[in-house]
């Protein structure tokens, strides 16, 4: 039976067929990466090579510097040819190691033998999770062994695991679960011991038949029903966002301004659960990642596997090329996805899509005043007023705007999406947490 | 430092979302226009070519006034963006067909330029404009306000052949058809003296099922847009299903009036309180102010319980009027005042925000 979902939302077009059924490729190996040390939420890693060393595959580059952050891994094997800034997608100048392929493949294509986990303590589970550098894969890119080692007061009782994708064009996760199901749940089991507790949901929204199928087999298959429950959810933009996520499948409301610690839950992403399990089974760090290349001018839309570092423009090339000039380069979905300013971007930990947009996609609008049609209010799923929001911004008056919650909108998106006046909502919110942000 | 081979791509550069809805406020406006046709053909067909002349006016003045109010103060012209076009033809929707010419388009400007531009242009304007615009001309020109509005050659209101109740003589008939049905409810008791028509035969005849039928399809006199409850229907459905509306504030304003009218015919033992509630529904302009006029974007609330508040003071109003009050028809004057309630209601009614307190 279906679960009635959260309180807003909107329902742009999906664009999934466009890759939905494109079973994973793995696209070329690079001859150069350029590896980011800052693919994370928190400190960047600091550089533990030099220029010239000569790395093994998987071979440690960037230690985490402190407690939020994350080592960091070549992709390949090679040798050290720069380590200087070069534009990131978080930034315009992010340190980056790069690498120019040399020598042989330490684990890719080999025979590695794996662990049995459940012989080791979840401290151990968790220490592997950290020194392979793995970051939520969602998008957020938060290190997932901080988000897995909650403070010692918080109670955890359930673990969620996010399947819904509910941004449109991406199909990554769909394919992950179709592809690997049986690996998930072992991942999440793996997780459930790290987190010392006994109660897993996932959630896949609707319109992936086929994954809820996989995944409900693999359930069966173990026997892990009475730990594992799967929901399948009502398919709504934004599902996916995980204080919506948790809101429909536990039906508890994470405080505002607080985590989903504060309600005894920890989500994650299935793609981060999937680099979990190869990181605890195979000592695998994380230096490739499945994800989703599409767009109507795409020649080969579809789901690929990639090595951290390598470029947007060498993989578009491999998919087919573009049929027409691009407007848009968006590292991510349509709804949250950054828009890049060129293609020499390296694909990082937390990129799940790369979708490009034609001339014909992409409207630059002049925007009008607020006719106060309400259809913001009614799809802002955090239940704020976001015309009234904007229309304070836009006159500056930051005093008004404060009463308005700035700090609990999500930027999902919605508001900005269904206004008829196309007025930059989203942009307008943005402004008011930046301003308020640099005040204190 | 950077690598030489940054290319220039000419890519558009914009914070997220990336993709918008394809409404826009003007296709939003257009769509109004389309379901106001049922009730613009019907009444061309019932008062001929007159309503067109109306309608036109009142479009052509509404977009002209704003044009050359926005060009005089040296504001971006926004005159083609539909909204003056909603005005101008809602506004004509609120005359009597055979108002004149010129009446319609000083109300017309008066909506535009008093009740929109100068509280601020769109979105800003607290009043429904073409309800303004009209109680303007009803009260500069309140005879031809409320007289003109006959179908029928004999200037009457109501055909003459609608079957009459076997015991009301020839006169009674003719001086009852010359008024409007609602006009007829509120003075009964003056023509009760003059006619010797007792209530119950008054009633009788205002209630009976081909009167009732003539209010639902059309052929009764009126305001253009006022007369036939079935096309505004056929519209309202229309705004529904393409979700420019919601069901919030008809269903509220127009099931709030249900209410009290129940009440007020139970209470007073009347023999016929179902047909009477109908008869009110009926006519008048509720039904096109409970679907066209409350329902407003800019001038209504812009949350649901707001709207269901708003509808509700609505049809209070609106039922206090008819009952009690001195004019037959209270629809314009119960949305207006709602109106200036709805920063109050908007202030009242905010959403909780999704993780605080209840309270």
């Amino acid at each position: 039976m279906l679960l009635k979902t959260f309180k807003g939302g909107i329902h742009p077009p999906g664009h999934k067929k466009l890759s939905r059924d494109k079973p994973f490729v793995n696209l070329s190996i690079p001859h150069r990466c350029y590896i980011p040390l800052q693919q994370h939420i928190g400190k960047p890693a600091v550089p533990l090579v030099e220029v010239d060393d000569i790395v093994e595959e998987g071979q440690i580059i960037g230690r985490a510097d402190g407690f939020i952050s994350a080592n960091v891994h070549a992709s390949i094997p090679g040798r050290v040819v720069e380590i200087t800034d070069y534009p990131t997608v978080y930034s315009e100048h992010g340190q980056c190691v790069v690498i120019e392929a040399e020598g042989s493949f330490s684990s890719s294509g080999k025979n590695v033998e794996s662990r049995n986990w459940e012989e080791l303590s979840s401290d151990e589970l968790m220490n592997l999770v950290h020194e392979a550098g793995i970051t939520g894969m969602g998008g957020a890119a938060f290190p997932t062994a901080v988000k897995l080692s909650p403070p010692e007061h918080r109670e955890i009782d359930t673990f969620v695991v996010n399947g819904a994708e509910c941004e449109p064009y991406l199909t990554v996760d769909d394919m992950l679960m179709q592809t690997y199901p049986d690996e998930i749940i072992e991942g999440i089991r793996i997780t459930l011991k790290i987190l010392k507790i006994n109660k897993a949901a996932i959630g896949i929204e609707k319109n992936k038949p086929e994954a809820i199928k996989a995944i409900s087999k693999a359930i069966e298959n173990g026997n892990f029903n009475e730990t594992i429950e799967l929901h399948p959810l009502p398919v709504k933009y934004p599902q996916g966002a995980e204080k919506q996520l948790i809101y429909t499948i536990l039906k508890r409301e994470v405080p505002s301004g607080e985590l989903p610690l504060d309600v005894g839950v920890v989500v994650n992403n299935v793609g981060t659960i999937f680099a979990m399990r190869e990181a605890v089974l195979y000592g695998k760090p994380l230096i490739e990642r499945f994800l989703t290349v599409t767009g109507s001018i795409v020649k080969k839309p579809g789901n690929y596997k990639v090595r951290i570092g390598a470029r947007i423009t060498d993989i578009v090339e491999e998919c087919g090329g573009l049929t027409e000039k691009p407007a848009k380069i968006i590292m991510g979905g349509p709804m949250c996805g950054l828009a890049l300013n060129h293609m020499e971007i390296s694909v990082v930990k937390g990129t799940s899509g790369i979708l490009i947009l034609g001339q014909d996609e992409v409207t630059i609008h002049d925007y009008n005043p607020c006719i106060r049609c309400g259809r913001c209010v009614a799809a802002c799923p955090m239940h704020l007023m976001p015309n009234e929001l904007g229309n304070a911004v836009e006159k500056q008056r930051y005093d008004i705007a404060e009463t308005l919650h700035p700090f609990d909108c999500i930027m999902c998106g919605s508001c900005t999406y269904v206004c008829p006046s196309k007025r930059p909502l989203s942009h307008f919110i943005k402004l008011a947490q930046v301003t308020f942000s640099a005040k204190r | 430092m950077a690598d030489e081979k940054r290319l220039q791509e000419d890519l558009v550069l914009s914070n997220a979302p990336h993709i918008r809805t394809k409404d826009s406020v003007r296709k939003v406006m257009w769509l109004v226009v389309i379901s106001l046709l049922p009730v613009t053909i019907n009444s061309v067909y019932l008062f001929g070519c007159q309503v067109l002349l109306l309608i036109g006016t009142a479009v052509i003045t509404a977009m002209a006034a704003e044009a050359a109010y926005q060009f005089l103060l040296k504001r971006k012209i926004t005159a083609l963006d539909g909204s003056a076009v909603i005005t101008g033809l809602l506004l004509a929707m609120n005359v009597p067909p055979h108002a004149p010419v010129w009446m319609v388009a000083l109300g017309s400007a008066f909506a535009i330029i008093i009740a929109k531009q100068l509280f601020g242009g769109i979105g800003f304007n607290i009043f429904n404009p073409a309800l303004a615009g009209r109680a303007f001309m009803m009260a500069s020109w309140p005879v031809e306000m409320t007289t003109t509005w006959h179908p029928f050659s004999s200037g009457n209101v109501l055909s003459s052949s609608l079957p009459r109740a076997h015991s009301l003589s020839q006169q009674a008939v003719d001086t009852i058809t010359s008024a409007t049905p609602l006009g007829v409810l509120k003075d009964g008791q003056g023509l009760l003296k003059d006619l010797a028509v007792a209530p119950g035969q008054l009633y009788e005849f205002l209630f009976s099922g081909e009167m009732l039928k003539s209010l639902f399809m059309g052929n009764i006199g009126g305001c253009i847009g006022e007369t036939s409850a079935l096309f505004i229907l056929i519209g309202a459905a229309f705004l529904l299903y393409k979700k420019i509306i919601t069901w919030h504030i008809p269903v509220s304003y127009i099931g709030t009036v249900v209410v009290i009218m129940l009440m007020y015919y139970l209470f007073n033992d009347s023999d016929m309180p179902y047909r009477a509630i109908l008869f009110h529904l009926l006519s008048g302009g509720l039904m096109l102010g409970a679907f066209y006029m409350a329902t407003d974007m800019v001038t209504s609330p812009v949350t649901a319980r707001g709207m269901i508040i708003f509808g509700a003071g609505c049809g209070i109003i609106t039922s206090v009027i008819r009952l009690w009050g001195g004019y037959p028809e209270g629809v314009s004057y119960s949305i207006l005042l709602m109106n200036a309630a709805v920063p109050l209601i908007d202030r009242l009614t905010k959403p909780r925000v999704f993780g605080t307190e209840k309270n």
